[in-house]
Formats: structure tokens, C-alpha cells, sequence
């Protein structure tokens, strides 16, 4: 019962990051969102692994919680050394 | 001690989903990136910290628990690395802040 | 519950896939397609195939985006206005799609147990696997063991790729001394220059850095008993390298791993997947056919799938550094 409660939780917080990445009017607010969304996700999988009764799935949750660290600082690399033709002054990071 | 167990387990649970739905809530309320990211931030590490603790003494000591421990510490680990990360990127992408208007002399 | 999990994971696949179709900010897009791959991943889990999950959130949320966001430096962040309305090819979308749902409707009931796909090999692996070979993890012993022709040609499959990246975007002077030309150029070379004051980001990095090669060699042995394998290791390992070039810059990164290891490597692992098949074949049985690597056929089938896994971790592993060293070492070709 508290899993379920602990899913729903989370499956909520989830759906209003995913608004904010659909909103948020810089780009870094849609990172930061993405971000929030993917350590949701991880919790979401270990409660959904104790839901199920397999909690082989945290191997999956260690590996996600990595990605999306790595997918945070591509993005922020991308937006200190990108850009559209490399010259101009680093973009106000509005889209 | 099963009793005691679940009851902490339940108070950790609903503390976890708290703050993560508050957080979600601050994400979206907030009117600014910075403030955004202080809510998400902050209330992520807890939140996630709260929920994976109760699941781990939801599963005694086996070896479930020592991933989960894994798992929350390794989040400990790197999401303020990357709240400070997005911080500096926001500050070098002259994201303004805030800031409120000044109050009226009248 | 699970349905409710279901409907919620599939809703916001739509809801993802319907945005990433409307923004026109390419940036945007490439982000909504990580969430995609990981709601994806979600999915998997809630249907309970973990190994397939590890690997699309490995690869999927991690390499794609990362190689992705390599591309929009060079092709620029907004998406083109179109200049007509597209109605031919939503017709031909939408007559595509119908024909496919009307050709849905005749197979069988998703799960339902007198499906002729478990009716006839699935059952006799699922049943045989753990007397014939031994190990639990059933995924892994079809994949390595029973299957292993199939997964030899997927590491080729992926080894081709590699080559035909190199032969499409590698064209001038190697990648080593492309390297260091890049670094007076301030132009968009991703991680030319290493982050000097971020003490933080390079601390942070240095810690984890061990730990995730650690935790890619638990993945690939622990393969046999649990939802991982050669792949999903692979991935793991190169996620490594491509944090530290993150962190530290292509040029430091160059100088810890060539990119002639990861060409070697490429090479190396398809060589030994294949070798194995050929002693087999020497030592008198089909091609692949573990039972004469060692005297005892238990542990012949378990030291065959531990070599095979070595063979898939090791070019995997070249592959996704070589694919990655030559995404982040293209400058834009016009000024």
C-alpha cells in the first residue's frame, strides 16, 4: 500500500516537471526539469521494483541515475563551448 | 518491531512524497530559474533520500539494501554537483534573476 | 496499480512524442526525446523486461542525447520554418498507419498463454536453459549460448557502424593532431578546452568516474544472474570516458585513451567472439558449440558465455568511444 502511495507520489511530480519542460521559457529551466524527471524516474523504478516484487531492477536504477547525470553536464557543455556558428556572444539561453 | 518498522517506514514514505510533490509544485509556482532551481534541487535530494531509506528498511539487511544505499548515495553524490553545475551555466547565460520591484514611496 | 502505472507511462509517451513533433527548438526536441527514451525504459521495467530497459536507458537516454547534442553544434538549434503545408505525405502517414493497425488486428492477444510464440521454442528454453547451461539469468543464455550466431552478427552489425561513421566523418588529418588544432579555435569543438575553474564539476567527476568503471564490471559479470550482460557493461564503461572528456576536454582525454584503442578494440572484440567459433569448430564441433572448451559441460557453456560477453564488451566499448571521439571532434565545416 505505501508503495502504491509512494508511486503515485511520484508519478505526479513527474507529470509537473514535464510541464515545466513544455513551459520553460529559458533553456535551462527545460534542463533543469529534464533533470528533475530523471531522478523521479529512478525513484519511480525502485518503488515499481518493490511493487512488483523484483527488486533485481535497482541495477537499472544505478545505471539511470549515471545517464542522466552525464546528460545534465552534455548539456551544460553544450552550452558553453555550442552555438550556432561558434562566434557569437554566448546566447541568453532564451529559446 | 515489525510494527515499528512499517510505522517508520510510513512516516519516511509520506515525508519523501511531500517534499517531492512540493518540489514538483516549487518548479512550477516559482517565478524565476534560480528559485526554481533551489526548490527542485534541494527538495529532489531529500525527497529521493526519504523514499529509497524506506524502502531499504522495508527490505531488512539483504543485499536489496546495500543497492538502495548504493543508489541514494551516489544520488547524494551528484545531484548538487549538477544543481551547481546548472547554476554556473544559468549565471555564464546571463539568466537575470528576480528580483522584486522596489516599494513605492507613498 | 499496474494499469494505472501503464496508462500513466504510455500517456506521457504520447504527450512527449506530440511536443517533440511541435517545438520547433531543436534543443528542446533532443531533450524530449531523452525523457522519451526514458518513459520508454519505464515501460520495459513495468513489463518486466529488465535487461531490454537497461539498455535503452543506457543508450537511449545517455549516448543518444550526448551524440545528438553533438550534432545540433553543427547544424544550429532552431528547426526551419516549412515553406508548404505537408498534406501528401500526412496522407500517406495516416494511410501507412491505418493499413498497419488493420493488419494488427488478426494476431493473437497480447500475453495470452496459447500464443504459437510460447508455444514452441520459448517453453523449451525456459525449461532446458537452467540444466543445459546453468545459469539463471535466461536472457543471458539465449543470448550467449543458444543464440550466439545472432549475437555475433549484432556485434558485427555494430562494428560496421563504427566503420561507416569513420568513413563518412572523418575526412583530413587524423584525430590526434585534429585534437590539438581545435584548441585555438574558438569555435564549437565540444570540450576543446578543459573547465579550468570548475573545481567542483572536476572533483565530483573524479569520484564518480572509478566508481562507474567499477560498477560496468559488476554489470558485465553479473550478467549471468541478473538483468545485465556485454552490452549494457560496454555502455557503461564508455559513459566513463565520455564524462571525463566532458569534464576535462577531448585533448586530456585523447592523451588517457587514443583513439586508436578504440579502433583496436572494435576490431579486437568481434575477433574474439568469432575465435571462439573457430576453436569450437577445430576442436570438432558446430561453429559455436561450447561443449569442448573444457571437459565438464556445465562449465564449458558458462566459460563460453564469459568469453562471447567479453568479445560483445570489448567492441562495444571501442565502438561507442570511437563514435564519440569523432562526434565531438567535428568543428562546423563552414565558418
Amino acid at each position: 500500500m505505501m508503495f502504491a502511495v509512494a508511486a503515485g507520489g511520484v508519478l505526479v511530480s513527474m507529470l509537473l516537471a514535464m510541464v515545466r519542460t513544455l513551459l520553460g521559457p529559458t533553456v535551462y529551466d527545460r534542463v533543469l526539469a529534464v533533470n528533475t524527471f530523471g531522478t523521479k524516474t529512478v525513484v519511480l523504478i525502485a518503488v515499481a521494483g518493490f511493487l512488483t516484487g523484483r527488486p533485481d531492477f535497482l541495477d537499472l536504477c544505478l545505471v539511470y541515475a549515471l545517464i542522466n547525470f552525464i546528460g545534465t553536464i552534455a548539456v551544460l557543455r553544450f552550452f558553453e563551448y555550442g552555438g550556432l556558428a561558434g562566434r557569437q556572444r554566448p546566447d541568453r539561453g532564451a529559446d | 518491531m515489525a510494527m515499528v518498522i512499517d510505522g517508520l517506514s510510513w512516516i519516511l514514505i509520506a515525508s519523501g512524497v511531500f517534499f517531492v510533490v512540493v518540489g514538483a509544485l516549487g518548479l512550477i509556482r516559482m517565478p524565476d530559474f534560480y528559485t526554481r532551481l533551489h526548490a527542485a534541487g534541494m527538495t529532489d535530494s531529500i525527497g529521493a533520500g526519504c523514499i529509497l531509506l524506506a524502502l531499504a528498511l522495508q527490505s531488512g539487511f539483504t543485499l536489496v539494501t546495500v543497492r538502495l544505499l548504493l543508489v541514494w548515495a551516489f544520488l547524494l553524490l551528484t545531484s548538487p554537483v549538477g544543481t551547481h553545475a546548472l547554476a554556473r551555466a544559468a549565471r555564464a547565460g546571463h539568466v537575470e534573476p528576480y528580483r522584486a520591484a522596489p516599494a513605492r514611496r507613498d | 496499480m499496474e494499469a494505472v502505472i501503464h496508462i500513466a507511462l504510455l500517456a506521457l509517451l504520447a504527450i512527449t512524442a506530440a511536443a517533440i513533433i511541435r517545438l520547433r527548438s531543436l534543443f528542446a526536441a533532443v531533450m524530449l526525446a531523452g525523457i522519451y527514451s526514458l518513459l520508454a525504459a519505464a515501460l520495459l521495467v513495468a513489463l518486466d523486461a529488465v535487461d531490454v530497459a537497461l539498455m535503452e536507458a543506457a543508450v537511449g537516454a545517455g549516448i543518444s542525447t550526448v551524440l545528438m547534442l553533438g550534432t545540433l553544434s553543427l547544424v544550429g538549434r532552431k528547426e526551419k520554418r516549412p515553406v508548404r503545408q505537408p498534406i501528401l505525405p500526412l496522407f500517406v502517414v495516416l494511410v501507412t498507419g491505418g493499413v498497419l493497425v488493420y493488419g494488427t488486428l488478426d494476431v493473437p492477444r497480447f500475453g495470452d498463454p496459447g500464443n504459437p510464440v510460447h508455444q514452441h521454442v520459448a517453453p523449451r528454453y525456459l525449461e532446458e536453459s537452467i540444466d543445459e547451461i546453468g545459469i539463471p539469468n535466461v536472457v543471458t543464455s539465449v543470448l550467449a549460448s543458444y543464440r550466439a550466431y545472432d549475437t555475433l552478427g549484432e556485434t558485427a552489425v555494430i562494428f560496421t557502424a563504427a566503420v561507416g561513421v569513420l568513413l563518412l566523418l572523418t575526412s583530413g588529418p587524423p584525430l590526434s593532431r585534429r585534437g590539438s588544432e581545435a584548441r585555438p579555435a574558438a569555435t564549437a569543438a565540444r570540450g576543446a578546452a578543459p573547465l579550468d575553474d570548475r573545481v567542483i564539476l572536476r572533483v565530483g567527476a573524479k569520484m564518480v568516474i572509478p566508481f562507474i568503471l567499477m560498477f560496468g564490471l559488476y554489470v558485465q559479470f553479473h550478467g549471468d544472474y541478473g538483468p545485465g550482460g556485454g552490452f549494457q557493461a560496454a555502455v557503461i564503461f564508455a559513459t566513463a570516458f565520455i564524462l571525463y572528456v566532458l569534464v576535462f576536454g577531448l585533448e586530456d582525454a585523447q592523451r588517457v585513451l587514443p583513439p586508436r584503442v578504440g579502433y583496436v578494440c572494435a576490431a579486437l572484440g568481434v575477433l574474439i567472439f568469432a575465435g571462439v567459433g573457430i576453436v569450437t569448430v577445430a576442436e570438432g564441433a558446430n561453429f559455436l558449440e561450447y561443449g569442448p572448451l573444457l571437459g565438464d559441460p556445465k562449465g564449458a557453456q558458462v566459460a563460453g558465455i564469459m568469453l562471447v560477453e567479453f568479445g560483445v564488451l570489448v567492441t562495444v566499448f571501442g565502438v561507442m568511444v570511437t563514435i564519440f571521439y569523432v562526434f565531438a571532434g567535428r568543428r562546423r565545416l563552414r565558418p
